[in-house]
Formats: C-alpha cells, sequence, structure tokens
C-alpha cells in the first residue's frame, strides 16, 4: 500500500532517534525583529492553547487567543483527574524513552506514527520540569521527591499527578505563564469567544471569522498561522465524561475548508465511569483510571447472585470472596485490573451483556476496594504505628486514611452524584465515552492539509492511534503547545516575514463572515417545535448504540441512513430561541449540534469501512474467538484521512504506517 | 442505591431574570413538579429549559460546563447562598436530593460590583483573571526549567500548596461576601507560590501587584466577616488571607525602605 499523494507526513529521515533533534537543529528560524509583526491565532486555553500561545508570545510572536468560557482557565483540560505521564524513571523501574514509545505504540494498537510517538515520548520528561518550575504542586514524598503511580497498559510507576487534580493544577500552570503573557501585552485574551469559521485567501488560512458570545457580534482576525487547540468530540454521543461544552465546530469548519480529518471513528471509552441514573442524564462522570491501581474489578460468578444484588435483597459486602468474579484478574493475569481502557471496557460490557450487571439497568460492575484498604494499606498503617496484631476495624480504619488522602475528591464526587459511600460500599461503575483518537489530520510539524493552518492537543488525531493510554492526553497537549510548535511553526513562518498583515476588509473574509451570518439567521429562522437537546440526545442514541463500544456493518448502515434523517429534521424543525444579537447560549448550541450531525455520518462511515477490529474500534464481525480484537495489517495499517467532498461526501486518503523500529504483533495483555 | 431511587418531589423555583447589564431584573416563578432526587440542580434547570423553549419562552441563561465541580464556571446564588445549602459542593454538584417536597427555591446570579451581570444568572468574572495576570505566576519561560527532582519540596509544603491552588476561582467567596472582598481568591494563589520555593523569589513583588491590582478591580475590602470561608466550594482556608496578609506587610514594609 502507498500512501494518498496528498498526504505528506513529513517525518525526517534518519534514525528514530535522532528525528527530533536533527529536525530542532536544522528547521528554520526566525528572527526576533521578524516575530513582533508575525501574528498567531490560538483557538482554545487548554493544555494545549494555553501552553502554545504563552511559549509563542515568549519568543516574542503576535499571539491572540480565544475561547467559549469565560476563562482561559475552564478549559476542558481541567476536568483531568488522574494524572501525566513521562519517562523520568525516577522509581528505577525500568522506565525509559524507549519504553513509554512502545507502549504507546502498543497500546494504541499499532495505528500511530512511530516518528511523532518517540517525539513525545522524548519531550515527555521536558513537560514535568517545565510544570515543576511553574509552581505545579505535584504529589511527592516524605522525601520531598515527586510521587508516581501506575495507568492502565504499563508495567512501570511513570505518571505523575496532583491528587485526582492533575489537570486543574496542569492547566492552571499553563494559564498563569499565559496570564503573565496577556499582562505584559503579548497575547491578546478573547474569553466568550467561539470561533465559527476559518478564512483561507490564495490556498493558506489567514484568520479566522468569531461570535462574541456575550453582545452576539461577529468578528474578523487576520493571522499569519492559526492554531485549533479546541478539544476532542465525545459529546457527538451526547452523554459522555467531557464537558457540557465540548464541540467539534471549529475542527468541522477547518474540514468544510480543506482540513483532513483522521482516524473520526476511534472513540475512547474509559472503563470506569458513574453509570448512567435516568432520562435527565446531562452528561456522565469519570472515575479516574488511577483508582484501577487499588481498586479491584468484579461481578457475582453467579447470576442468581448479581440479581439479588440489584434488586437489592443482597448487600454486595456479604458476598464470598468464592462468589466473586475478578473477572480482569482472571482473563488478564499478567496486567490484571490494569489492562488497557478499551480491554477493560469491552470485558464490562461482555459481563453485563451475559446478565451479571450489578444495578437496575443491568449496566454495572462493582470498583472495590476494600481488599487493598485493608490488607495493602492498612496493615503496613499498623506496622508503622507498631500494632503487630491490628482488628479488622483498625485495618479498615488505617486503610480509609490512605485511601482518603489517595483520592479523597474522587470519592466525595462519587458521593454526592450518587448517594452512596464508597468507603463503605464498593463503587459501581460502567463504561462511557470519554475522548478521542480521532480529530484532524496532521504532519509531523502538526500542521494540517490546509497551509498555515495547525491542530493541537485531543483536536488532532497524532499520537494515540486507535487507543489512548491514560495519562497521556495531558503529556500529548503539553508536548504539542510547550515543545512541538515553537519549533515547527518556525519553519513555515520563516517563508511569511514578507506577508503584511491582510487587512480585515479582504473579500475572503466578508465571504467567510457573510456564510456564518447566513448559518446563524437559518437556524433562528427555522422556528420549529423541538429543542436542540431532543435532536442531540436522538444522534447520541445512535451513536452510542451502533458507533460506541461494538459496532457491526449493518448497524453501522442503519445509523448513516438514521443520522442523514435526523440531519433533514433538524433543519427543518429545531426552535432555537431568541436573536443573534444577544448572549445566546442555545444558539451556540444549536450550531454546535448541527456540526455534530454531519461528523456523526463520517464516524460512521469511517468505521463500516475499517475492516477490523483494533484499540477503540471493535466490529464484532472482526474478533478472535476468545473475543478478542482481531487486527487486519496487511490491509488496514493506515491512517484513513477524510477529504470532504460536500457534506455527506467524502473521499478516503490513506496514509500507510510504517514500523522500522517496533516489530508489530498481536496485543497481548495476558 | 445510585440510580434506583425513584422518588420525586415537587419544588417551586424563583428565578432571577435580567436581559442584560444595563436592563432591570425581575424574579420569575416556575413550579417543578416529578422532580428525581437524583437530577443534579443543574439538570432541574435543564427540564426547565426544555419546558419554556416548548412554549416559546425563552430560557434561563446561566454558566457552567464541567459540571463535576472542577471548572469553577456555575455560579448560583440559591436561597441566599452561594452554591446552595451544602458545604463544600458547587452548583452543579448540588443534587436534587438536597431539597424537600414542597419547598420554594430562590435563584439569583453572583452579586457583586465587580462581577456584573451577562443575562439572567451568568455574570462576567473576566476581573480574576486581570488580578491573576498582574502577578498570579512564576515568572519562568518555556524551556528554561531544571531536572524536577532538583528541588526539594517537603510533603507538608507540597499539600499546603496544592490545598491553595485548589481553589476553581468560581468567586462564590466574593458573592458571600457583603464587602464584596475579593481576598479568599486572590489569597489561595498568593499562598500557592508563597509556600513553594520556586515562587519565593518574586514573593514580595507578587503580592504587592495582585493587591494593588484586586482593590482596582472594585473589590471590597476585607473585615474577616468569614463568610468566603463558610462558602467557598473548595474549602480554601482563610489562613490564606492572614499569610497574605503578613506577606503583603512585610513586601509593604521593604518597598518603603
Ligand atoms: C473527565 C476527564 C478526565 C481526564 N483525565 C485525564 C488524565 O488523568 N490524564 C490524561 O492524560 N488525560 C485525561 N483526560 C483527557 C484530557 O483531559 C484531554 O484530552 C485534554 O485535556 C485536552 O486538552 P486540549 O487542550 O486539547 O483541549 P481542551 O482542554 O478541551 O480545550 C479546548 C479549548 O478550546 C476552546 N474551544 C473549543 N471550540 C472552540 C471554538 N469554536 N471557538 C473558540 N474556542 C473553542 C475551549 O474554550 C477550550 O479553551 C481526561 C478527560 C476527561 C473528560
Ligand atoms: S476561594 Fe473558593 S469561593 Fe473563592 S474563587 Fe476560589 S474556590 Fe471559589
Ligand atoms: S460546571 Fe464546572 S464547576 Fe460547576
Amino acid at each position: 500500500m502507498a500512501s494518498s499523494k496528498k498526504l505528506d507526513a513529513k517525518i525526517p529521515d534518519g534514525q528514530l532517534e535522532q528525528k527530533w533533534s536533527k529536525y530542532k537543529s536544522t528547521v528554520h528560524l526566525v528572527n526576533p525583529a521578524n516575530k513582533r509583526s508575525l501574528e498567531v491565532l490560538v483557538i482554545g486555553s487548554g493544555l494545549a492553547g494555553s501552553s502554545a500561545a504563552a511559549s509563542l508570545a515568549e519568543m516574542g510572536y503576535k499571539v491572540k487567543v480565544f475561547c467559549f468560557q469565560d476563562s482561559p482557565r475552564r478549559a476542558h483540560s481541567i476536568a483531568a483527574q488522574g494524572g501525566i505521564n513521562a519517562a523520568k524513571n525516577y522509581q528505577n523501574d525500568g522506565d525509559s524513552v524507549y519504553r513509554l514509545f512502545y507502549d504507546t505504540i502498543k497500546g494504541g494498537d499499532y495505528r500511530s506514527r512511530e516518528g511523532n510517538v518517540h517525539r513525545l515520548a522524548e519531550v515527555s520528561s521536558h513537560i514535568i520540569d517545565q510544570c515543576v518550575a511553574q509552581g505545579v504542586p505535584f504529589a511527592r514524598e516524605y522525601g520531598g521527591l515527586l510521587s508516581n503511580r501506575s495507568f492502565g497498559g504499563t508495567q512501570v510507576q511513570r505518571t505523575f499527578y496532583a491528587a485526582g487534580q492533575t489537570g486543574q493544577q496542569l492547566l492552571l500552570g499553563a494559564y498563569s505563564a499565559l496570564q503573565r503573557q496577556v499582562g505584559m501585552g503579548a497575547v491578546k485574551l478573547l474569553a466568550r469567544h467561539e470561533m465559527l469559521d476559518i478564512v483561507n485567501i490564495d490556498g493558506k488560512c489567514r484568520g479566522i471569522i468569531a461570535r462574541d458570545l456575550v453582545s452576539g457580534k461577529l468578528e474578523r482576525h487576520f493571522g499569519h498561522a492559526v492554531l485549533l487547540c479546541t478539544g476532542g468530540y465525545g459529546n457527538v454521543f451526547f452523554l459522555s465524561t467531557n464537558a457540557m461544552g465540548c464541540n467539534v465546530t471549529a475542527a468541522w469548519k477547518a474540514h468544510k475548508k480543506g482540513a483532513f480529518f483522521g482516524n473520526p471513528c476511534y472513540t475512547q471509552i474509559h472503563p470506569t465511569c458513574i453509570p448512567v441514573s435516568g432520562e435527565h442524564q446531562s452528561k456522565l462522570t469519570l472515575m479516574s483510571e488511577s483508582l484501577r491501581n487499588d481498586g479491584r474489578i468484579w461481578v457475582p460468578k453467579k447470576k442468581e447472585d448479581a440479581q439479588a444484588i440489584a434488586s437489592g435483597k443482597m448487600n454486595p459486602n456479604d458476598l464470598k470472596e468464592d462468589d466473586r468474579d475478578y473477572y480482569l484478574e482472571r482473563r488478564y493475569p499478567a496486567f490484571g485490573n490494569l489492562v488497557p481502557r478499551d480491554v477493560a471496557s469491552r470485558a464490562a460490557k461482555e459481563r453485563c451483556d451475559s446478565g451479571f450487571g450489578v444495578n437496575a439497568t443491568g449496566q454495572a460492575v462493582y470498583l472495590d476496594f476494600a481488599f487493598n484498604m485493608k490488607y495493602k494499606y492498612g496493615k503496613t498503617e499498623a506496622t508503622k504505628k507498631g500494632i503487630e496484631n491490628p482488628t479488622e476495624e483498625q485495618l479498615t480504619e488505617f486503610g480509609q486514611a490512605v485511601i482518603k488522602e489517595k483520592y479523597g475528591n474522587l470519592f466525595d464526587m462519587y458521593e454526592q452524584i450518587t448517594g452512596v459511600n464508597p468507603y463503605k460500599n464498593p463503587m459501581m461503575i460502567y463504561p462511557a465515552v470519554h475522548y478521542t483518537m480521532g480529530g484532524l489530520w496532521v504532519d509531523y510539524h502538526l500542521m494540517t492539509t490546509v497551509p498555515g493552518l495547525y491542530a493541537l492537543g485531543e483536536a488532532n488525531f497524532s499520537d494515540h492511534g486507535a487507543n489512548r493510554l491514560g495519562a497521556s492526553a495531558l503529556m500529548q497537549g503539553l508536548a504539542d503547545g510547550y515543545f512541538v510548535i515553537p519549533y515547527t511553526i518556525g519553519e513555515y513562518l520563516a517563508d511569511e516575514i514578507r506577508t503584511k498583515s491582510i487587512p480585515t476588509e479582504n473579500e475572503e473574509f466578508v465571504k467567510a463572515e457573510q456564510e456564518v451570518e447566513n448559518r446563524i439567521n437559518k437556524l433562528l429562522n427555522i422556528k420549529g417545535t423541538k429543542s436542540v437537546d431532543h435532536f442531540h440526545k436522538r444522534l447520541g442514541k445512535v451513536m452510542w448504540d451502533k458507533c460506541g463500544m461494538a459496532r457491526n456493518a449493518e448497524g453501522l448502515k442503519w445509523a448513516i441512513e438514521e443520522i442523514r434523517k435526523i440531519r433533514a429534521e433538524f433543519w427543518a424543525d429545531v426552535r432555537v430561541p431568541g436573536s443573534a444579537n444577544e448572549f445566546n447560549p442555545e444558539l451556540e448550541k444549536a450550531g454546535r449540534v448541527a456540526d455534530f450531525i454531519e461528523l456523526g455520518e463520517l464516524m460512521c462511515k469511517d468505521a463500516l469501512h475499517r475492516n477490523e477490529s483494533c484499540g477503540g474500534h471493535f466490529r464484532e464481525e472482526y474478533q478472535t474467538e476468545e473475543g478478542e480484537a482481531n487486527r487486519d495489517d496487511e490491509k488496514f495499517a493506515y491512517v484513513a484521512a477524510w477529504e470532504m467532498k460536500e457534506v455527506g461526501e467524502w473521499e478516503l486518503n490513506k496514509e500507510e504506517l510504517k514500523f522500522e523500529n517496533i516489530k508489530i504483533a498481536a496485543r497481548s495483555y495476558k | 442505591m445510585a440510580g434506583t431511587s425513584e422518588k420525586t418531589i415537587n419544588v417551586n423555583v424563583k428565578v432571577w431574570r435580567q436581559k442584560n447589564k444595563n436592563e432591570k431584573g425581575g424574579f420569575e416563578t416556575h413550579d417543578m413538579k416529578g422532580v428525581s432526587v437524583d437530577m443534579s440542580f443543574l439538570e432541574m434547570f435543564d427540564v426547565l429549559n426544555e419546558r419554556l423553549i416548548n412554549e416559546g419562552k425563552d430560557p434561563v441563561a446561566f454558566d457552567h460546563d464541567c459540571r463535576e465541580g472542577i471548572c469553577g464556571m456555575c455560579s448560583m446564588y440559591i436561597n441566599g447562598r452561594p452554591h446552595g445549602p451544602k458545604q463544600g459542593v458547587t452548583t452543579c454538584q448540588l443534587h436534587m436530593r438536597s431539597f424537600k417536597d414542597g419547598d420554594t427555591i430562590v435563584v439569583e446570579p453572583w452579586r457583586s460590583a465587580a462581577f456584573p451581570v451577562i443575562k439572567d444568572l451568568a455574570v462576567d468574572r473576566s476581573a480574576f483573571d486581570r488580578v491573576i495576570a498582574a502577578g498570579g505566576f512564576v515568572s519562568v519561560n518555556t524551556g528554561n526549567a531544571k531536572d524536577a527532582n532538583n528541588i526539594l519540596i517537603p510533603k507538608d509544603d507540597a499539600d499546603e500548596a496544592f490545598n491553595a491552588a485548589a481553589c476553581i476561582g468560581c468567586g462564590a467567596c466574593v458573592a458571600a461576601c457583603k464587602n464584596g472582598s475579593a481576598m479568599l481568591f486572590v489569597s489561595a494563589k498568593v499562598s500557592q507560590l508563597a509556600l513553594l520555593p520556586q515562587g519565593k523569589v518574586e514573593a514580595q513583588q507578587r503580592v504587592l501587584d495582585m493587591v494593588h491590582h484586586m482593590d482596582m478591580e472594585g473589590f471590597g475590602n476585607c473585615t474577616n466577616t468569614g463568610a468566603c470561608e463558610a462558602e467557598c466550594p473548595k474549602e480554601i482556608s482563610l489562613e490564606n488571607i492572614a499569610r497574605m496578609n503578613r506577606e503583603f506587610l512585610f513586601a509593604n514594609a521593604n518597598e518603603k525602605k
């Protein structure tokens, strides 16, 4: 298979270990005087956007930052809980850049680029240095050194964390760096602004159209380069662990104007989330993967017991050890509860589909801390206190204190939402949509197929293949922003120093603004009978049922037809209240859901064409006898990069994936 | 157990409506029947808004995003308390099981001179961003950092800095304070950085700049009523204010010298 001529990944030649350092020392530079006249628009203020904007401004570029929330600090990165990976080998447990690289490629089920992933592993350790220098309060040991824990899909401890609030602390670090540049006048901040289109002039991206969400006014902004750092699109499923505002709009507008969309069907379903509680549900809440360090996952061995528990006739704490099925430990003894997310999620679905679910809906399994609380932590603490024969009560008491210190905020959150005390009862969990590996196709420079338009962080498709390992999204977002784009953007901008800033009276700006305005008016003038949420929920259900944890050709074909119907009905019958020239959250939602509907179709199309199972993409037709994913490397070792011809019409371009340093193999966690 | 309770209640929601910053607002009352107690407070608002839209009326505008108590965006003043009746939770984490059948629930926006209303329950808190821009950072450019484990930080200091850094910037402290003071928010950032060796170098300038900017933004004075700590969803401690006052006096004295 050869790559499509339209795709040039621009991976530097040479040995894997030297690609990035060689690139850095030969890349074109922009001199400081010229930087001051080069303008960069950064859309998004999450880890990727804030870190990129701060770093580029420090280097001297003129930067504008946009976000739709009221402050850059509220970007969805703030909600990341568990941690961030880095190949520091502080624990002396055999970690290295190569091992992180290897784990990531394998974790992604051999569907990512070696060159990119190796670079990610190389810069990972600088991220931790940078964050600590900013004052990010990572967890520490008594000796004052940084502490680590394990995440799924790895056998080393390389995850750095700040209680269950790692994303918050990392984002506040990047935000403070950003605000420092705002204070110095190097960055102009435009919060409560939503980007609604990109503007291309003579084949290059030259700016954006944004809506001031408070006044409703449309604005034109010029930039020599535009960076989309706009996050993931998990909310296409309506229910997900993403924040309510997460959306695909920025990436989708770019897609419609020439940016190819990579692997849209690769979705991560996270195994440990709080189960759905009812019709009113607006979002799902993650219980961090870090909990799998100490929580053991089980369901009853017998269906009668599962039913008795589900109907409230039996207390799960009373079920004997022998009657419990720790199915991950049983199926995957080498990794146990710490198998990667896709594997853990499918295993939970399998147990629940077979009738072993432990709540009324049958869609929940247990995550149980009792054992480690008592025997791992309780015992150690008792020993520390010099108590030789501690009672069961003492063990529980001591162990609880340790668990509280490690995961207190998660336990509190669980109790808030469910009304159940997780120190006393095992947590109930079920998989939920969490992360999208797919995104805008980018080359090694993080540039999309539109020159001058870049995508960073979760918005791009790049480093995680078909399944992302826990604690690697934060790493990638910050790698892209702090350490990759500051170099790679120079390669492009070095040729732009003679480009004067283009006045926004230019006809392309005028035209783009007019199109945005027309679409807003169209939405407002339908004056139909159903709310935006009505359509979003319908779309979400189709996506979850047919393009979720398990997919098959028949279901996907049906879904495509169904989504087209939803699209037609949406544009005929949606009701968007209010007007364009005011603060109007329903109007914002309407625009986003319209884009989700178009994206949903592409996701199904991508899932349908990929006749194999890999990572988060599980096609029921392609599984082994034991129910494991069956990859087809001969036919599908490529990135699917979709080019939009018109709404509902795409052309597939393939980027071949070459594995020169890793032997491509079946992925086993047994 | 989770998700299995089918209990519902009826409540009366009295909600503040205000078209924009310049127009006068007023209360509007809605009967909410059959509200599941498993619903979150904001989900109850989703249901209300869905109904308003179906009736051809303008839904209630409110800020929210993560709905997990971490982004700091949600901001409702419920029955006279920012984030409502429960200690240590944000509006989005409040669930209807905290209310009783027949309750009247009064919902207003944050009220403070420094936080003008945008519409209904949404307010403008950008003053907080500007206070951070005045000094809430360590001046270190990307790429200049040394190996992270070269800086040893006693666990207790790291934990204390973390506790201060847990502030979500929601502004409940300002809304709770009769003077509209932002001392708890500002002191949390000053404390976090003052507790860490990385932040020590600039500690004096930082506290002067941030306090100066806080005053400029129109936040009120602190008269030690403690309402901020009582209402803070992240239970940020008043000790931070004490620490900031010490830092400030010290820095101020040094500056005069
Ligand atoms: C609950 C949860 C927990 C997680 N925990 C972890 C973890 O422990 N470890 C880990 O590695 N990963 C974790 N992840 C994943 C990780 O948090 C995200 O992938 C990552 O933070 C995304 O960062 P980002 O900068 O790409 O985008 P985001 O942080 O989502 O930021 C997107 C930005 O774009 C802006 N934006 C979007 N569209 C527009 C538009 N049209 N106009 C203007 N602005 C726009 C938004 O305002 C926002 O500022 C978690 C994810 C979730 C949902
Ligand atoms: S100190 Fe507490 S109340 Fe004030 S902004 Fe921070 S989290 Fe909110
Ligand atoms: S919505 Fe994020 S804290 Fe409430």
